[in-house]
Order: structure tokens, then C-alpha cells, then sequence
């Protein structure tokens, strides 16, 4: 049986704690007696017959009708799919959108459907390799559909192939993939890693252009949502549900798969990443102590392919189909009982360790604006209730922040640091003065549709995304992030842990309390 | 002894001297030889009485060679060798195989305890069966027995030796439906391994594939094991029935999901079943999953058996059928740049 999340307590007994720096990590001691770290927990049991399970969900789904019924011989099938973003690291083989779309294929071919389009829902991301499709779809769906022409990439800057549905009671204006919107039953094919992902976001975040995602891809969206990782509370996601809406009175029919996943992320030789420390084994400490030095060592680029070739032993914990709403009310279910923890009250100091990988920098470099974006925008918003850290307080993170970018993946991030970063670093200001710019540019938008390339814009959305925290918090400081860089974010460099606890005090006071985010695994904060 | 002059008009050849050599043998051994006969029985096998018939000794050779000794530890360790070394390389070699499908066993591959399996290939070559020692995924293949023709393989000693520590083939008669075998392959199964069976029960005569028979679903049915199903091309026009030396090629092996025989299903159907599966694999590997899919529902796939008409015309469709196994109706992707306009 699986052990619960639980939040330690540091004593004087308690040993150091990992910490992610980048592509490396460090073992800190946190101060006794006011020190707090949450431990995920423990994976959950897989589903064993996950075939079973599928084909069992599309006979049974939720609020519909069973998949069989709803195909017929001379409809248009259109199955869209979560990219390279899903899930982290990514997993090893068969994904589980491979079985997923083989299953809902085997029906499709079973009900004589000849016109099927499979497409991935990328939104503004960057397209997906050869070989990142192949992981997904696997080679068998990949060969039948790739060569004709029948699986490709959503383009949310082609207007031929975008589709306007109308406008949410808020003005919002819904426009996604045509051939999506057009087709008599678009499946699409989920991977829910955190609360945050599924429902109408699948369709309406990734499948939509940018006229209609910049609706809710803003600052003030992004300030009121408390957090992304509870629906209820978050203004991202009742923006997606009022486009769901629309999707639904313009006659899009959606049958929406979900699936969980456990966290199990690290593969056997470097388990000891999402083990408690004081039970570390012996062969853990030799791994711990090999591998730091080893990466110590290492180039920067040779240790960034051996983290990104990791492939995460993730299983699938339940998959569900049907009505949208109705399935994600259950998925949010399952992965709340994979990754809540409860935690008692806010905290003065919170510490963030960086890892090497975000949802945006698969097989790409971990540039400085996705360093913010994951701790001010994703760890800081694992909690459910109220942030982790009290408001004014200090969040502490560990990365070395080098200012590298990927110069194919990330072009508008190079410009967005040198130029909208050197002039501001406030989310409503750059909204204002640079977002159309970057959004509209010609050059940018030929890179995001012919290479891969994410949109110019991108680098606008990942700093809106840690809007609340940047408001809600007194100080950032990073920890062995280069210091040119780390001020060019707006953040504070400290060289070590000790130093950061120094120079938070500023703020903080004294003897603040401090909490330690355990993460990867992932977990999220029920805060009360 | 006289010296030996250059000039001499004859000298003996090499085989004079050898067939001298022989004679001095003969008459140096040939005592020892007549006294050893003269002393008979028992240094010599003893002479039948008239009248009485000697009931013929257990056949040790054929469906009753014992291969037990080939599943002990120091035999195992040997074919792993053996397997992973030079079987390997000259299969390699010869017909580079490419692999697909495995992951439809990666469920049973992560639970705790590895259910055996029986994989069913098609067969048109010698070569089928190193071809499948080295393309089942572990943790099977190195529990893997195959079911071998007993009176191919195990005819003669060396002959049986040589396949049951190279390639751990166990035999089975294919003239007489033994109980024996079936016994004996469901012991194995219960002691966990794994079985390759060739349900068509021979090679292919003419390229085209046979009519699989019931034993695959039978063993199946009686031990609880899955059957996966297994396509193999391109091993026919490699080393097919009648070829006397291999010619170097590609082939491809394709594992397909596991069956198990439904509640209500009897032993016939099933085997029907298992047929239709290692067709439809047969589809998917010379065209692509999709299309091998439709034409299955429609149950248009092509049969392994081939067109029903005889004559050159059959063999006509076999050649057509094998220009398809490399390419086939794939073709790389061709990238799709947006259009852009002008």
C-alpha cells in the first residue's frame, strides 16, 4: 500500500534534504525547529489490464453515448492529442496516448470510418519531432497516418484551417483547428499529470489560435487564478469552460478522454530522487554522491542529454471518456488522490528546488524565463486553498539560472530577455508596451509555423504565468543562478542557502518559518 | 640400403606410399583383430538364436529424444551463449530483422510474476526459429522452448543434440497427434516457459502460407496460457523450403496482442482466431496498421494462404506480394510546409 504525502517536520536529527539545481542537485540543512519539507506521495498502483480498462471506458463513458455509437461508415474522425509537453519526463514506451488512439481506432475501423485525421494540440508550443510523434502515437499509428498527410500538427496561425465559433458572454472570441471544429466527433486523447490540465482546456487551450487563447493567456487572468491546480478558483479555467461552452452551442461534438498517471517519475537507478532521505541506501548514497560529482564535472550539454533521455516509469492510475465536464470532475479526483498533501498554514520562506525540465523545454534548453515560469508559475500554484507562502514572504529557489537559450526552439525568448526584460519586468506593463509586437511578428510567426519554433509570444505567457506570485511575494531569491542573469529577471542572486536565509531576513525577519517543496515528485498543498 | 640416383626412371607416388602404408597396417593389426573375434560373446554382441525374435530396443530418437538435460543450468548458460553470440550475429547477418510490436507485451512483461506465453509465428524457413530465439522480448526468451518437427530435427543423434542446446527445441510429431507431446508441453508451460509453436505445422512448399492447425489453440486452452500471435516476413526468399544455401535479406518480425480463448469459444474458433490475427499482423507489416485494420473489420485482409487459383498465376501474385515487403504502400513523409502564400 502506497504511503501518503506528509509534511516532516525538521529536527535537529532531520538529515540534509535534496535539492534540483538545474541538471545536478544538492543536499541543504534546513534550520531546526522551524523548518518544514512535503513529501508526495507514494506512487499508486497501476492498472493492470490498461487495455481492459480503455476499451471498457469507451463502451462506458460518462454522460454519453458509448464510443461505437457514435461512428459511422462516411463520418469525419477527428482525434486530437496532447504534445510533447505531457507528461514529465516523458514516459517510457507504449505512451499511453498510443494506446489510447489504437484503441479508439480499432472501434473507428470496426464501424467502416474511412476519414480520420489525427491531430496534435499544440497550441502555441513548438512542433513536435518525427521522433516525439513516434513516442506519442507509437510507430504503428505513426506509419499508417504520417505519410499521407493524415497526422499533423495544429497550426493556430493558419486561417485557412481555423474555424470562429462566436464569443463568450465575456466577449471572449472562440476560434479553433477547422477540420476539429467541422468533423462530426472529435475525440481527444488526454494525459491529465496535474489538476490544472484536461476539460476544456484540452480543446480550447490546444486547439485554439491566438486570437482566442490571449483571452485568457493575460496578466489579470493569471492573478486571479488561486490556483491553476484548483478549478474552482481559477479564472484560466472558467474562461476554458465558458469557450467550452461555446464549442458545445456551435454544435462541436466532443468525446473527451482522460487518463492518470502515478508519479512514479524516476527510473531504478536514480530512485533515490523521489525517496525520503533517511531512507536512503547505501547503493542511494553511492548514486547521490557518484552522480553530483560526476555532473560537476560533466558539460553542460552532455548532462542535459543524459537528464532529457530519461524516460519516466509513469503507469496509468484510471481512464475515463465521455462528457467533458463529467470526466474531469472525475480525473481531477484521481489525481488529487495521487498528489494532494495536507499542510496546516503559510510559511514565511518557501524553498523551490529547479529541476532540468518544464512543460516547454522537452529535448530544449531550461532558459532563464522557464526557471521563473516553473517556480513562480508552477510550484509556487501546487496548492489548493492558499498559497504555500504567506503574502510578502520569500520564495528561495535553486537553479544556476545560465543565461542559455535554445536558439531554434526559444527564438522570441533571446529577444524578450535582452529587450522587454531589460525594460520591464512587470507582467500588466510588457502585456501593454510589447506583447502584440512579439505575438504579431512576422518573423516569429514564420518560425512557429515552418520550424520548431514556439510562438513569439510564448515567452509573454510563461512570464504572465507567475503574475500572482510575483505580486504576491515580498522577495525571489536564486541560489547559484548567475547573477547578471538572476537581476535581469527582477530576482535576487544568493551563492548558497545560508547566504539566501540572510538575505531573506530583510524581509522575513529573524527566525522565519521556512517550507521545503519535495518536488519531483509532484505533489500539490491542501493548505488550510 | 642402394643410394637413391637422380636419374631413376620411376619414382612412387603419394598414394603407392599410402596404399603401403596401409598394407603394413593391415598385417600388423589383422592378428590382434582374428584373436579378439575368436574370443566371441560377451566381447562380441551375442548371435541370435533361430526362432526367437529380439524385441527392438526403446527409441530414443524422434518424439522420444529427451531434452530435460537441455533445461539444466550449465545447458542454458551454453545457449544463452550461444544465442546472444553467433546465432545472433549470423541471423543478423543474414537477415537483419527488424522488430515491431513488443510493446503489446509490456503489460505482462511488469507484473510480478511473468505469465508464460506461446508465441505463434508463421513458417516458411528454418531460419524462423533463430530468428525468433533472438527477437522475443525478455523475460521470455530466456525461458523459451520450440516446438520442433521430431522427425526433422531429432531423426539423428547429433542432429537433436545440436537443437536442443542451440535452440532448446523440444520435438513434436507432426504425423500422429500425440498425447505425450501435449503432456509434456503443458509440464512445461506450468513450470513457467514459454513456447514457440508453428501453427501450420510445417514450412511453407511454395511461398504462400498453410492452413494453421489446432495445436497452438489446444495447448492454449488446456494450460491457461495467452497466445500472441506473430507475423515473420521476408525468411521464405532468405532460406525457404528447398533452397540449399541462404541468400541475405531483410526481414520483419511483428508481435501482435495477446489472445486468450473466450469463455464460449471452442478450441477450433479460437484457433480461427489466432489465424485471422497473424493475418491481419501479416497486413499490417506490408502495409500499415491503419489500413491492416480496416481491411480486417471489412475482413478483406489478404489470406496467408494466397489466391485460391493455382499454377503461375499463384506464383506471379507471391512475387508481387514480396516486392511490397520492403516499401510496400509506405513511403517516407513527405514534409508538409504550410503554405504561406506568396
Amino acid at each position: 500500500m502506497p504511503r501518503p504525502g506528509f509534511v516532516l517536520d525538521v529536527d535537529r536529527s532531520t538529515p540534509p534534504i535534496l535539492f534540483w539545481r538545474g541538471e545536478n542537485f544538492s543536499l541543504e540543512k534546513l534550520p531546526a525547529g522551524r523548518s518544514r519539507v512535503i513529501y508526495a506521495p507514494e506512487p499508486l498502483p497501476a492498472i493492470d489490464d490498461v487495455d481492459g480498462a480503455i476499451h471498457n471506458a469507451l463502451l462506458n463513458p460518462i454522460d454519453q453515448d458509448p464510443l461505437p455509437s457514435l461512428l459511422f461508415a462516411g463520418m469525419r474522425l477527428t482525434i486530437a492529442f496532447d504534445d510533447v509537453s505531457l507528461p514529465l519526463p516523458k514516459m517510457q514506451r507504449p505512451d499511453i496516448r498510443q494506446r489510447v488512439i489504437e484503441a479508439v481506432l480499432d472501434l473507428a475501423a470496426t464501424a467502416g470510418v474511412d476519414d480520420v485525421h489525427i491531430i496534435a494540440a499544440l497550441a502555441l508550443h513548438r512542433r513536435m519531432t518525427e521522433a516525439e510523434l513516434r513516442h506519442a502515437v507509437g510507430d504503428r499509428v505513426y506509419d499508417a497516418f504520417a505519410p499521407r498527410g493524415l497526422l499533423y500538427q495544429h497550426d493556430a496561425e493558419d486561417p485557412d484551417n481555423l474555424s470562429y465559433l462566436g464569443t463568450t458572454p465575456h466577449g471572449e472570441e472562440v476560434e479553433i483547428n477547422k477540420r476539429a471544429a467541422e468533423s462530426d466527433l472529435l475525440v481527444y486523447v488526454n494525459i491529465n499529470l496535474v489538476a490544472m490540465d484536461g476539460g476544456w482546456k484540452s480543446t480550447a487551450t490546444g486547439l485554439a489560435s491566438y486570437k482566442s487563447l490571449r483571452h485568457h493567456h493575460n496578466p489579470e487572468t493569471m492573478i486571479h487564478s488561486r490556483s491553476f491546480m484548483d478549478q474552482h478558483r481559477s479564472e484560466l479555467h472558467k474562461s476554458n469552460w465558458r469557450m467550452g461552452k461555446v464549442l458545445v452551442d456551435s454544435g462541436v461534438k466532443v468525446f473527451q478522454i482522460e487518463t492518470t498517471l502515478n508519479t512514479d517519475t524516476f527510473p531504478s537507478p536514480f530512485g533515490f530522487l523521489a525517496k525520503r532521505e533517511w531512507e536512503w541506501k547505501p547503493s542511494d548514497r553511492m548514486t547521490y554522491l557518484g552522480t553530483t560529482k560526476a555532473l560537476k564535472r560533466t558539460p553542460h550539454r552532455l548532462a542535459r542529454n543524459i537528464f532529457h533521455s530519461i524516460e519516466a516509469p509513469h503507469q496509468m492510475t484510471s481512464v475515463q471518456a465521455g462528457e467533458v465536464e463529467a470526466v474531469h470532475r472525475l480525473t481531477t479526483e484521481h489525481v488529487y488522490k495521487q498528489q494532494l498533501v495536507a499542510v496546516k498554514g503559510q510559511t514565511d520562506i518557501l524553498t523551490l528546488g529547479i529541476p532540468y525540465i518544464s512543460p516547454y523545454n522537452v529535448h530544449s534548453i531550461m532558459n532563464p524565463i522557464l526557471v521563473m515560469c516553473m517556480g513562480l508559475g508552477y510550484y509556487f500554484n501546487m496548492y489548493r486553498g492558499m498559497p504555500l507562502v504567506r503574502e510578502g514572504g520569500v520564495i528561495i529557489m535553486t537553479h544556476p539560472t545560465r543565461p542559455e537559450f535554445h536558439p531554434v526552439h526559444h527564438p522570441s525568448y533571446i529577444d524578450f530577455f535582452e529587450q522587454v526584460l531589460a525594460d520591464t519586468t512587470d507582467p500588466h506593463v510588457m502585456s501593454q508596451k510589447w506583447e502584440k509586437q512579439y505575438a504579431e511578428d512576422e518573423w516569429y510567426r514564420h518560425l512557429y509555423r515552418t520550424t520548431y519554433a514556439y510562438h513569439g509570444v510564448h515567452p509573454f505567457y510563461m512570464w504572465y504565468w507567475g503574475s500572482h506570485a510575483l505580486q504576491h511575494c515580498g522577495r525571489i531569491i536564486v541560489v547559484g543562478g548567475d547573477p547578471k542573469t538572476v537581476r535581469r529577471l527582477g530576482f535576487v542572486p544568493a551563492s548558497s542557502m545560508d547566504d539566501a536565509l540572510e538575505i531573506a531576513s530583510d524581509v522575513v525577519g529573524r527566525t522565519p518559518t521556512i517550507t521545503h517543496l519535495h518536488t519531483p515528485p509532484l505533489l500539490v498543498a491542501d493548505v488550510s | 640400403m642402394m643410394p637413391r640416383r637422380d636419374d631413376a626412371p620411376w619414382k612412387p607416388s603419394n598414394l603407392a606410399k599410402a596404399a603401403r602404408f596401409g598394407d603394413l597396417v593391415e598385417r600388423l593389426t589383422r592378428p590382434l583383430i582374428v584373436r579378439f573375434n575368436k574370443r566371441g560373446f560377451p566381447y562380441l554382441p551375442p548371435t541370435v538364436p533361430r526362432g526367437v525374435e529380439v524385441p527392438p530396443d526403446a527409441a530414443t530418437l524422434g518424439a522420444d529424444y529427451d531434452t530435460e538435460w537441455a533445461r539444466g543450468t550449465i545447458a542454458s548458460a551454453v545457449r544463452r551463449g550461444l544465442v546472444e553470440g553467433p546465432v545472433r550475429l549470423a541471423v543478423k547477418a543474414i537477415a537483419s530483422p527488424s522488430v515491431h510490436g513488443t510493446d503489446r507485451l509490456s503489460d505482462l512483461a511488469r507484473l510480478d510474476e511473468v505469465p508464460p506465453l506461446i508465441f505463434t509465428p508463421n513458417h516458411h524457413s528454418h531460419l524462423d526459429t533463430a530468428v525468433m530465439a533472438i527477437a522475443v522480448p525478455e523475460p521470455w526468451r530466456s525461458k523459451l522452448v520450440v516446438a520442433a518437427a521430431a522427425d526433422y530435427f531429432f531423426d539423428k543423434r547429433w542432429k537433436a543434440t545440436m537443437a536442443a542446446l542451440a535452440l532448446n527445441a523440444i520435438p513434436i510429431d507432426r504425423e500422429v497427434t500425440g498425447r505425450k507431446s501435449s503432456d509434456m508441453i503443458r509440464d512445461l508451460i506450468n513450470d513457467g516457459w514459454s513456447l514457440v509453436i508453428y501453427p501450420e505445422g510445417g514450412r511453407s512448399p511454395d511461398g504462400w502460407g498453410q492452413d494453421f492447425k489446432g495445436g497452438a489453440a489446444y495447448l492454449s486452452s488446456r494450460t491457461g496460457a495467452a497466445v500472441v500471435p506473430v507475423f515473420i516476413d521476408g525468411t521464405g526468399s532468405i532460406f525457404g523450403k528447398g533452397m540449399k544455401r541462404p541468400k541475405r535479406g531483410t526481414t520483419k518480425v511483428v508481435f501482435g496482442q495477446p489472445l486468450r480463448a473466450e469463455d464460449s469459444e471452442n478450441t477450433r474458433r479460437f484457433s480461427a482466431r489466432i489465424e485471422r490475427a497473424v493475418t491481419t499482423l501479416g497486413d499490417e507489416s506490408l502495409t500499415d496498421y491503419w489500413s491492416s485494420r480496416q481491411r480486417a473489420a471489412r475482413q478483406e485482409s489478404p489470406k496467408l494462404s494466397g489466391p485460391e487459383y493455382t499454377g503461375w498465376r499463384r506464383q506471379w501474385a507471391l512475387s508481387e506480394r514480396r516486392s511490397m515487403g520492403d516499401v510496400g504502400e509506405r513511403r517516407r513523409q513527405k514534409r508538409r510546409w504550410p503554405d504561406l502564400g506568396d
